[in-house]
């Protein structure tokens, strides 16, 4: 995209019909660390990319609980993305006061979205530059759901959002046919292995990525480090065909705390992840 | 008594304009949670709950809605019965009642409520504690309305009157130790 004389205002439109302000949001999310979703009949799970600003500090926070029965995976602006989130926590904790129940999560998507849609459409505000890939459970089943910053919304068996997610993308589409009946571990290990054609070559380790899982009869929590271990080498010695040749796990036993970031990003913008 | 959307049923005593205004707010929260148009529908459960707020912080303001509320609904299979007082004072339970049912008939149904009461079991049932509170409280009418929710749906019966006895020996003449009076 290329500077134009009518992308200084959200509220200036493009004579070809476009609010170029809103379409730099979405380049926002496409600049940020990879996340994805992916979801089954009864489950769905998020993965995220971990990324550290440097070796020393720790890494963003992207996968949120939004109550027992939503969650949400963030790419973008990490700062839009958890004053969202405490958006999505009060709008569920008010719903449940009032009526002792779970607020669906197709209502609160919708709601989000046109929180959304009014920054692109006042003066003195800016689209929020942060995608969410929302999860959740209602009464008639497993959701997932995409926000975009232009206020649209869209439900999706599985997804990808952030830098190389297309790599993902392609892996999901593949395999997306199967979701809707794979058991809850399985969908973790799809997740674990579209997390991985994010990172191109570099090794999965659970001290990379994040994932969690909401489902029936489970409510929503992010894996801790040793089970993503786990699942990681399980499904690395048994070697996967469609997995592209990945480096042998050598570092099995390390999932200390210290970052191991590996390779960062080149062209990363500089207000983070 | 009124269907309350499509899984539940109100029924009040008390001050029957408060009992129209609560109804005029139910109204209003059917019709925008049917707006959302997304196969969510407010069941029993929150139904009863958004009522319990109400009825609540009313009383907080001082300025209560005059009413005892019972509300029943069956959604998904699962049935659900509770009650709100005019003080917001809530629960859920397998028989309940407002006002003097609370003393006349909820011992009754305690005795003899169980978990497989067919239908016409559970109206004979109702019929005894609507008899009792008849002869025992003051401001009984011999009429009542017998309603059903089940999965498919609320149906209302047309309201009846139930059979008395009132050819006591002490009624036959009432003035008889007080002539003059009443």
């Amino acid at each position: 995209m290329f500077r134009n004389q009518y992308d200084t205002d959200v509220t200036t439109w493009s004579p070809a019909g476009r609010l170029f302000q809103v379409e730099y949001a979405m380049e926002a999310v496409k600049q940020g660390s990879a996340a994805i979703g992916l979801r089954s009949k009864t489950h769905v799970v998020l993965g995220c990319v971990n990324k550290a600003n440097s070796e020393l500090s720790s890494h963003q926070k992207k996968i949120f609980k939004v109550d027992d029965h939503i969650g949400v995976a963030i790419a973008g602006l990490t700062a839009d993305g958890r004053v969202l989130s405490r958006y999505m926590r009060n709008e569920c904790i008010n719903y449940n006061f009032t009526y002792e129940s779970p607020l669906p999560v197709g209502r609160l998507v919708v709601q989000l979205a046109d929180k959304a849609q009014v920054c692109t459409q006042r003066s003195w505000k800016r689209p929020y530059g942060v995608g969410l890939l929302v999860a959740g459970l209602d009464e008639s089943g497993a959701h997932l759901y995409y926000n975009c910053p232009s206020g649209n919304y869209f439900e999706y068996q599985a997804f990808a959002i952030g830098s190389r997610s297309q790599a993902a993308k392609t892996y999901l589409e593949r395999r997306f046919e199967n979701f809707a009946d794979s058991s809850r571990d399985d969908l973790v290990k799809d997740a674990l292995m579209a997390i991985r054609e994010t990172l191109q070559g570099e090794t999965l380790k659970s001290s990379i990525c994040t994932v969690a899982v909401v489902g029936v009869g489970e409510p929503f929590h992010i894996l801790d480090q040793e089970t993503v271990q786990q699942m990681i080498n399980a499904f690395e010695i048994v070697g996967e065909q469609e997995a592209p040749a990945a480096e042998p796990d050598a570092a099995a036993g390390q999932e200390a705390a210290a970052e191991q970031g590996g390779s960062t990003d080149e062209g990363v913008a500089p207000m983070d992840i | 008594m009124k269907p309350i959307g499509k899984h539940s049923l109100l029924g009040a005593s008390g001050e029957i304009s408060d009992f129209q205004e609560i109804l005029r707010y139910l109204n209003e929260l059917i019709l925008y949670d049917n707006m959302w148009d997304d196969g969510n529908s407010l069941g029993p459960k929150e139904v009863h709950n958004y009522l319990t707020r109400v009825m609540y912080n009313r009383r907080n303001k001082f300025n209560p809605l005059w009413n005892s509320l019972v509300l029943g609904g069956v959604k998904n299979g699962n049935k659900y019965l509770g009650t709100v007082s005019m003080i917001g004072v809530t629960f859920e339970d397998n028989h309940v009642a407002t006002r003097f049912g609370n003393h006349l008939a909820r011992p009754i149904l305690r005795q003899e409520w169980h978990e497989n009461l067919s239908f016409e079991d559970g109206v004979k049932l109702l019929e005894k504690c609507m008899r009792v509170l008849l002869y025992r409280d003051r401001s009984a009418v011999n009429k009542l309305q017998i309603a059903k929710i089940t999965e498919e749906g609320v149906t209302i019966h047309q309201p009846y009157s139930l059979k008395t006895y009132w050819e006591i020996s002490t009624f036959e003449n009432p003035a008889q130790g007080a002539i003059g009076s009443w």
